[in-house]
């Protein structure tokens, strides 16, 4: 069916030549930090009405449709979704790689809408993990006592590791190697604390330091409460289209000049490389795709789950070397002002984080590059990188926006 | 053959479902022994046991360790929610980098949480959780 559309589509274009570069043209955001009056799927459907209402589209467009749900308790896999949403797509995809899904759906609904597969595509995810499911995602375990546990996580299933544990075990090995501190990991939770005080919405608002930090209960060593990301509420929708088609719609268009992704492991103890993670080949390839380079970007949306991924992602996609990151934090070149800004609307550190939290990597990106960002803008803001982390620094998704056409 | 013990009282953890790609390896851990695979056609080595050897695709075959390693990365989990684990607060997760070359977690016990090290050695013994499963766990070499 796809290779019929695709076909026809091609016919078309080979007519009228259109512009078929891929644009975010509408977000929105859901209710956050918490909203007891919203379950899982209604965060979906809040943040859709209000991407919608934002580029002014008509919901009937819609013929590709993407959602990384259905990994737990709630109904909101893709094929579910776009029948509660009554969307009749031509295009879907439930790819799930974590909290990065998101970045990977950019890339693969750049290629589909480049290809014709369709032309007006919606992302959309909810999560009411703080009033519904607790704070249990970061240490509460993934298996019940005495269960019997299938696949590979049966050979970490019995030495009670925890979510925060994992990522603990990168920052300590990070250390080992490039004697990267602990002070030096609070300099990115300090930085996007800041941009989080310009957020009204954000959960976490009081300034901190990077003692407060390092003085925060350890969780799993040498990650301390405050290096966690927050536990919240949320939604996010974006909607993508054809350049072509965006000329008359109510928001500047926000190009993909180019995405990529990448996976090294899923499950912790198979990491290849405690230090570094597939952003390493994701980035590169992210960056040939937009024909630019680190020097290029104005702006970081990087997926904060932790103070250390941060740290990762920054050199393994290559803004500094491998080793330099934490040197580089302290000089505070990720703060406002400093040379590349990161999560301007305060992260998952201090904004939210209903579990998955990519798809407000690349909402928070479009404000900027829209200009929208108000006291939190970056100036003159033409080119964003968002980068996902999913699982355990498992599968990165890296997606460069733009404000400009390419 | 690294030492068996049996737990005290019920085994309270996660249990492996076994199959037969790795029912070898759960069994022999029982019997105080620690499996790996190698593979038969190239001699790559891996961790954990699969249908296949994720290096050429040829038919692994299983190869004895010794139960030694050293710690490559570690985390002292000190807040955990999940029963039992949270009864044994703090305790600490370790990648451990066996002899033979490849890594797998473990708890390290037997010692402060706080004296573990990167570049610790340490030698494996079996926790008996079932008949026909052992859970490998690590203590700093003697």
């Amino acid at each position: 069916m796809c290779f019929t559309d695709a076909a026809v589509s091609t016919e078309a274009a080979r007519e009228q030549p259109v512009d078929r570069t891929p644009v975010i043209v509408g977000t929105g955001l859901s209710d956050y930090p918490k909203a007891p009056h919203l379950d899982g799927v209604q965060h979906h459907v809040q943040a859709f009405q209000r991407a919608l209402a934002d580029c002014g589209i008509d919901k009937a467009e819609i013929d590709g449709y993407v959602s990384a749900g259905g990994g737990g308790i709630m109904v909101d896999d893709a094929v579910t979704m776009a029948e509660y949403l009554r969307i009749d797509h031509r295009y879907v995809d439930g790819t799930m790689t974590g909290g990065s899904s998101f970045e990977f759906h950019v890339q693969h609904l750049a290629a589909a809408i480049r290809e014709g597969l369709c032309d007006v595509a919606l992302i959309t995810y909810g999560s009411d993990q703080l009033s519904r499911m607790g704070r249990r995602l970061g240490t509460g375990g993934f298996q019940r006592p005495g269960s019997r546990v299938a696949g590979p996580i049966q050979y970490e299933a019995a030495y009670g590791n925890s979510l925060v544990g994992a990522y603990a075990m990168h920052a300590a090995r990070h250390s080992h190697e490039y004697g990267t501190t602990p002070e030096q990991l609070a300099e990115i939770a300090v930085g996007v604390r800041e941009y989080a005080m310009l957020n009204t919405h954000a959960i976490y608002r009081d300034p901190i330091t990077v003692d407060d930090v390092v003085n925060s209960r350890m969780i799993a060593d040498p990650l301390h409460k405050l290096d966690c990301c927050a536990i919240t509420d949320g939604g996010g929708a974006v909607i993508m289209t054809t350049a072509d088609r965006a000329k008359d719609l109510r928001q500047p268009p926000v190009y993909v000049l180019g995405a990529a992704g990448g996976e090294t492991h899923w499950n912790v103890s198979q990491s290849p490389d405690f230090t570094s993670c597939a952003g390493a080949t994701a980035g590169p390839a992210a960056f040939g795709r937009a024909g630019l380079g680190p020097d290029d970007v104005d702006m970081l949306m990087f997926y904060d789950s932790f103070t250390i991924t941060c740290l990762i992602l920054l050199e393994s996609i290559g803004f500094v070397g491998k080793g330099e990151g934490g040197p580089f934090v302290a000089e505070g070149n990720l703060k406002r002002g400093g040379k590349w800004p990161l999560n301007t609307d305060g992260g998952g550190l201090s904004s939210n984080h209903p579990g998955m939290r990519g798809i407000f990597l690349l909402i928070e990106a479009a404000r900027q590059l829209r200009g929208q960002a108000g006291e939190a803008q970056v100036p003159d803001c033409q080119v964003a990188l968002c980068a996902g982390s999913g699982g355990w620094l498992s599968c990165i998704g890296v997606a460069i926006l733009g404000a400009e056409h390419p | 053959m690294g030492e068996v013990v049996t737990p005290d009282g019920e085994w309270q953890r996660p249990l492996p479902a076994t199959d037969e790609v790795n029912a070898a390896y759960w069994s022999a851990a029982a019997e105080g022994r620690l499996l790996i695979q190698e593979c038969a056609e190239c001699g790559q080595r891996q961790f954990y046991p699969r249908a296949l050897c994720t290096h050429c695709g040829g038919e692994p075959r299983w190869l004895e360790c010794t139960g030694r390693g050293t710690v490559h990365t570690f985390t002292v989990v000190r807040q955990m929610g999940m029963r039992p684990f949270r009864d044994d607060l703090p305790y600490v997760v370790a990648m451990v980098e066996l002899e033979e070359g490849p890594m797998m977690m473990g708890n390290v016990t037997g010692c402060d949480p706080d004296s573990v090290r990167i570049g610790l050695p340490v030698e494996a013994y079996f926790v008996r959780a079932a008949e026909d499963v052992g859970v490998p766990m690590w203590r700093p070499a003697a």
